[in-house]
């Protein structure tokens, strides 16, 4: 459905921030793009959805075929069009307007007609926001802003959703909901979900396939049960050492050898 | 109160109404701006500006007409339509490259971009005012009230009711806009946070000439009714928008009822203290009023705080 062959993204025409990164996503699958502050998971997904440009991004080489189609340095608008929504990161709701106008902006590139129908679908999946649906955004709490970010985007009707760090800032508990609405609304709707995400583990439990980045490039992929199965994987980013033992200074020396060895 | 007196406060608030209906019209277009782009468009007079002096041209152009009601409903509708595409043309030639730069260049934009029309509007038609060739209100004759004991009958002009009635006209349709359509809902958005406007598939663009091009057109049509109250078009008419940032501070800058409410009260408030106090007071009013306002309340009387969740 989507694929991204060998990008480059560029700063300010000098910060080079995506070195030749590639990865693909299928129909109807969660993909995981995993990795630490700075690897560049956020700009991987701006670079799909367009928002690259008002921050002076732009992908310099490479190329992003969406169904078929090269859409890289497109509008936002027009990419929205195209069926690829991305949550952006920080929830980022309209603070001033209320839920229920939140949710039509959020369907602004569809027919309104069927305004209703979906805020329906959006209320069902959220009965929290159906509750607030006459608030003011700004003052939900962290966790229905996420479900109303992730709503704004249903109603978008997309076929590729793109949510980056839904977790960010959320109790475990919430996160734990969020995280299964994700997975119902991919096996309901049929909608493909490409997911950036720090927070490793929960990640991996919904996702078919996963991606992990570091400086830029993707160092490592494959599906998540494989992936927990990598000592590097278990270690590094799901925390997992053996009981016990102590870390010497030598062992991360090695990982960074073994980081240089990666990249 | 004598007789006298009761007329004088008459003549003073219907004064004030007529000013205060042309003060939130142009405190609109400024709120329009700010509320959608968070600039302060110091460029608004001379949208304003504009608006009277291609008013004033269609008047004229348009003479090969009969009838007055159908030369001033052309030249309405044609002030209506250049308006549109100069707010689109100043969207697409002057703020567009400044999309993602600081708010603060935005604005000295304005500022130079009221000095060129400034002096494209002098170059065109002069520095000399002109008078409107056809009343864009027809003047009927006024009220007389008479009061017995009082030395003198009150007259008052209708045309203060019009330009009221086409206020309230203006504001109810943009307030229903802003609530009910999804491009009004998007303007909203879009004040609130572009970035993420832009990644629900709006248009900033758009959402920007949309709103330049209202904003303009709102003005114009005060343009036109300054024309219209003070005989006829001159390059003061810009002056009379300094009077709406008053307006806009008090009533907080991105909020339309503050525009409406702030509008009158500054026009009542100079009306008043020039009739009672000294005529000189009326340009100094407005700000003591406003100051103390300020005061107890620093985003204005309805301005939006920035929302803190604790």
């Amino acid at each position: 459905m989507l694929s991204l062959n060998n990008i480059e993204v560029i700063y300010n025409d000098v910060i080079l921030v995506l070195k030749g990164l590639s990865l693909q996503v299928e129909q109807g699958t969660i993909v995981a793009l995993l990795g630490a502050n700075g690897a560049g998971k956020s700009t991987t997904l701006k670079s799909i959805s367009g928002l690259l440009r008002p921050e002076n991004g732009e992908v310099t080489d490479g190329e992003i075929i969406y169904e078929g189609k090269p859409i890289q340095n497109r509008e936002p608008a027009e990419i929205v069009r195209a069926g690829i929504f991305q949550v952006m990161e920080g929830r980022r709701v309209f603070e001033h307007l209320t839920v229920e106008e939140n949710l039509r902006a959020g369907g602004y590139t569809t027919n309104s007609k069927q305004h209703a129908e979906r805020a329906e679908l959006v209320y069902n999946y959220f009965p929290r926001l159906l509750e607030r649906r006459n608030h003011v955004a700004g003052f939900l709490s962290g966790g229905e802003q996420q479900m109303l970010a992730i709503g704004r985007a249903l109603m978008a009707q997309p076929r590729l959703m793109m949510l980056d760090e839904p977790s960010l800032g959320l109790a475990p508990m919430l996160v734990q909901g969020i995280f299964e609405i994700i997975k119902r609304i991919n096996q309901e709707q049929g909608m493909t979900v490409l997911l950036v995400e720090q927070n490793a583990n929960i990640a991996l439990s919904i996702a078919d396939y996963a991606y992990i980045m570091e400086n830029g490039r993707v160092v490592l992929e494959g599906k998540p049960n494989d992936l927990r199965q990598n000592a590097d994987v278990r270690e590094f980013y799901l925390g997992l050492t053996e009981v016990g033992s102590r870390k010497s200074y030598r062992d991360v020396k090695h990982y960074k050898r073994r980081k240089r060895w990666l990249s | 109160m004598s007789p006298d007196e009761i007329l004088k406060f008459l003549r003073l608030s219907y004064t004030a109404l007529s000013d205060g209906a042309l003060l939130v019209l142009i405190a609109l277009a400024l709120v329009l701006i700010y509320k959608a782009t968070d600039v302060i468009n110091f460029a608004n007079g001379e949208f304003m500006l504009i608006g009277g002096y291609i008013g004033y041209q269609l008047l004229i152009w348009l003479q090969v007409f009969e009838s007055p009601g159908l030369i001033v409903l052309l030249a309405i509708i044609g002030v209506v339509v250049m308006t549109t595409l100069i707010g689109v043309l100043v969207e697409r030639l002057v703020l567009r490259p400044l999309i993602g730069e600081p708010i603060i260049s935005v604005i000295m934009v304005t500022i130079g971009l009221s000095n060129v029309i400034q002096a494209i509007v002098g170059l065109i038609w002069g520095k000399n005012p002109r008078p409107l060739p056809i009343d864009i209100i027809p003047r009927f004759s006024p009220f007389r009230i008479e009061l017995e004991g009082a030395r003198r009958p009150l007259n008052l002009l209708p045309d203060t009711l019009i330009i009221l009635a086409v206020a309230f006209v203006l504001v109810g349709l943009l307030l229903l806009f802003f609530r009910r359509s999804k491009h009004g809902i998007a303007m909203r958005a879009t004040a609130d946070d572009q970035q993420a406007a832009m990644s629900m598939g709006i248009s900033i663009r758009f959402i920007f000439a949309l709103t330049w091009s209202l904003a303009a057109i709102t003005a114009a049509v005060a343009g036109l009714m300054i024309a219209h109250v003070t005989n006829g078009v001159s390059g003061d008419i810009h002056n009379v928008s300094l009077r709406a940032f008053p307006v806009i501070i008090l009533g907080g800058l991105d909020s339309i009822a503050g525009a409406i409410i702030g509008g009158f009260a500054i026009a009542f408030v100079e009306s008043f203290s020039s009739g009672y106090i000294d005529p000189s007071v009326k340009t100094v009013a407005p700000y003591i009023v406003l100051l103390i306002v300020l005061m107890v309340k620093p985003y204005g009387l309805f301005g939006q705080k920035r929302i803190e969740r604790v």
